[in-house]
């Protein structure tokens, strides 16, 4: 006989209330940015040298845009679930920790929304 | 009768070895890397805010400190794909026998190294470089 309730059973989460969903987002965050980060790398090395009117005209392309944004965003989640981790190993106290992880999360959004509406005024045509 | 002190926590008995050396780079070039997200989106915002704010940024970025943070940014970048791709095989129960995993991590960390020179020659050539 289990002696968890059955909503406990339902939802499958353990005593962490997290699973194995932050394993799991790491890696497939992961596995996305080992093909957008390669993508910009690439991009970024045969655009050597080239002036802001090109980098535009690149970036307001459909596809580069679409990339982009999914690189921003991803990027973003990633270094989030990773320091998350860091900050929860080495920051012992739980006050500090709070906080840190709380400044972390603020930065990392805040500058994700910064690069996506970047990219997006470059994509609708507002930067001459 | 008194108890003998025994080891508390396992960190002081580990050796220092490539499998720990690899592993805390990872966190290290990650955390690394998560700074270099910041320098890469105010790259983005340079180029939205029009084309002088744009040669102002690659005046500060062709700028000798920020060419090492730039380095340092392609390291970071090189050897946490090579690691984070080498652990996406160890997750999928690939690569753990000891011969195969010290081939890998050797790999690894030449190919990193190599890797970051071409990318920081292409990509310098584009941030400032030429500015």
């Amino acid at each position: 006989m289990s002696l968890r309730s059955p909503l406990r059973r339902a939802t499958g989460l353990g005593s962490a209330r997290g699973g194995a969903g932050h394993w799991y987002a790491q890696r497939v965050s992961a596995v996305a940015l080992v093909l957008l980060g390669l993508w910009m790398v690439i991009a970024l090395a045969t655009l050597g040298g080239a002036s802001h009117a090109r980098l535009v005209a690149w970036l307001s392309s459909p596809v580069s845009s679409a990339l982009a944004v999914l690189l921003v965003f991803t990027a973003a989640w990633h270094a989030l679930l990773g320091l998350q981790v860091v900050i929860e190993d080495y920051v012992t106290d739980k006050g500090t920790r709070t906080v840190v992880l709380l400044a972390v999360k603020f930065a990392l959004v805040a500058a994700a929304v910064v690069g996506v509406l970047a990219v997006l005024r470059i994509a609708f045509g507002a930067v001459a | 009768m008194a108890q003998r002190a025994r080891p508390l926590s396992p960190f002081l008995h580990y050796r220092w070895l490539y499998t720990n050396t690899l592993s805390i780079l990872h966190r290290i070039t990650g955390v690394l890397l998560s700074l270099g997200f910041f320098l890469f989106v105010y790259w983005l915002a340079a180029i939205a805010g029009g084309s002088e704010r744009y040669s102002r940024a690659l005046d500060v970025l062709g700028s000798w400190p920020a060419q090492i943070v730039l380095f340092g940014a392609a390291f970071a970048f090189c050897y946490h794909l090579l690691n984070g791709i080498r652990h996406l095989f160890f997750d999928a129960g690939l690569g753990f026998e000891l011969a195969t995993a010290r081939r890998s991590a050797y790999a690894t960390a030449a190919g990193a190294v190599v890797l970051a020179l071409v990318v920081w020659w292409t990509v310098r050539a584009g941030l400032g470089g030429a500015a």
